[in-house]
């Protein structure tokens, strides 16, 4: 009785531990030739698009987007000042300032690389017996000093989902490091869009950025590609 | 006797564990202090706090990383020189920015274009 009990406690051991493992392996290839060829070493996060019907999407992504690429190795430009720059040039909506050529956002902030964000989802749907927050974003990372495409990913987040470990290791530091102030219900939404920028822009997940100079992850990241 | 045994394997393929875990997954400690700075940043877009209020706030979390020996995050003084200018102390601006550029050279050139639009408007031509 003994000896089965330890057996299958052993066997249990092991298949908790190669799936602990097979979480921390890289999984789908992802091709990271122009990223590793372009090294940026600055982000300027554009004012996120918002095809939500929630006006508050914009803004509360643009501001969550700091954390996890500054905490990725990558210094990112103030967003409210960006912001500011924006609108004293008479760009006040993200689909224009998204239509700025590269080489004038290069020029003003010497920024390395521009981030397109595009926010599908967010906001609370009521259902029957439940409610759920959801917010789903997509980004895409452009060099300005060659034009090229240097990465482009999605993420989404949910309230109807445990509070697991959902933006890596990054993640789970951000939301140790950061100290967000809880203020009323309606920030449910910017709440989530907090778990949702994390697994979007976190270096170290699987088909996510790379980690930045600033990181001491820099050049290391991932297993050796087989 | 068997139980003991089976404690010294659980041991052994637990420690085993931890060793493979941790190598690949060093754990990393966060780059930056960053107080409440997201929530700022958040506030700002929001309108929510006026600019005395949000100095206040950047300052304390300024000393609360000099305390705690991590460096501000990214656009963390850069943002609080804004507000400063948004209370009309231009010399804080000033400062703050050349702050934000000493701590990140890789903000100097839009740096150089908030001082010299602040020079600008403070002599009109």
């Amino acid at each position: 009785m003994n000896a089965k009990r330890s057996f299958s406690q052993y066997f249990f051991m092991v298949l908790a531990a190669s799936m602990l493992l097979g979480g921390c392996a890289t999984r789908a290839p992802y091709d990271y030739t122009a990223f590793k060829e372009a090294r940026p070493a600055s982000i300027l996060v554009l004012p996120p698009v918002n095809n939500s019907p929630d006006i508050t999407a914009t803004h509360s992504m643009m501001s969550q987007a700091t954390a996890p690429l500054a905490e990725s190795g990558y210094y990112v430009f103030p967003v409210a000042l960006v912001d500011e720059t924006f609108k004293q040039n008479g760009l006040t909506t993200p689909p224009d300032i998204h239509q700025v050529p590269g080489p004038k956002l290069r020029e003003i902030f010497g920024a390395d690389a521009a981030l397109y964000i595009n926010v599908k989802q967010y906001g609370t749907a009521y259902m029957v017996i439940s409610s759920e927050t959801r917010v789903t974003a997509e980004a895409k990372l452009v060099d300005l000093r060659t034009g090229r495409l240097l990465w482009a990913g999605s993420a989404t987040a949910s309230s109807a989902e445990g509070d697991g470990n959902s933006g890596g290791l990054i993640g789970l530091l951000i939301k140790a490091a950061v100290r967000q102030i809880m203020e009323t219900v309606s920030s449910k939404g910017h709440q989530i869009a907090g778990q949702t920028s994390a697994r979007l822009l976190s270096a170290g997940r699987p088909g996510g950025i790379l980690f930045g100079p600033r990181s001491p992850m820099y050049l290391k990241e991932g297993v050796p590609a087989q | 006797m068997m139980h003991n045994r089976s404690g010294l394997s659980s041991t052994l393929v637990a420690s085993a564990v931890v060793v493979m875990l941790s190598g690949c997954v060093t754990r990393p400690q966060p780059l930056y202090y960053w107080g409440d700075f997201t929530s700022q940043q958040y506030a700002y877009f929001k309108g929510d706090k006026g600019p005395e209020e949000v100095i206040q706030s950047l300052e304390r979390v300024r000393e609360e990383a000099k305390a705690t020996g991590k460096p501000v995050p990214p656009g963390l003084q850069a943002h609080l020189g804004l507000m400063y200018g948004q209370t009309g102390r231009t010399d804080m601006f000033e400062q703050n920015l050349q702050a934000e550029r000493q701590q990140f050279p890789e903000s100097s050139v839009y740096v150089d274009f908030l001082l010299k639009k602040n020079q600008n408007d403070k002599a009109p031509k």
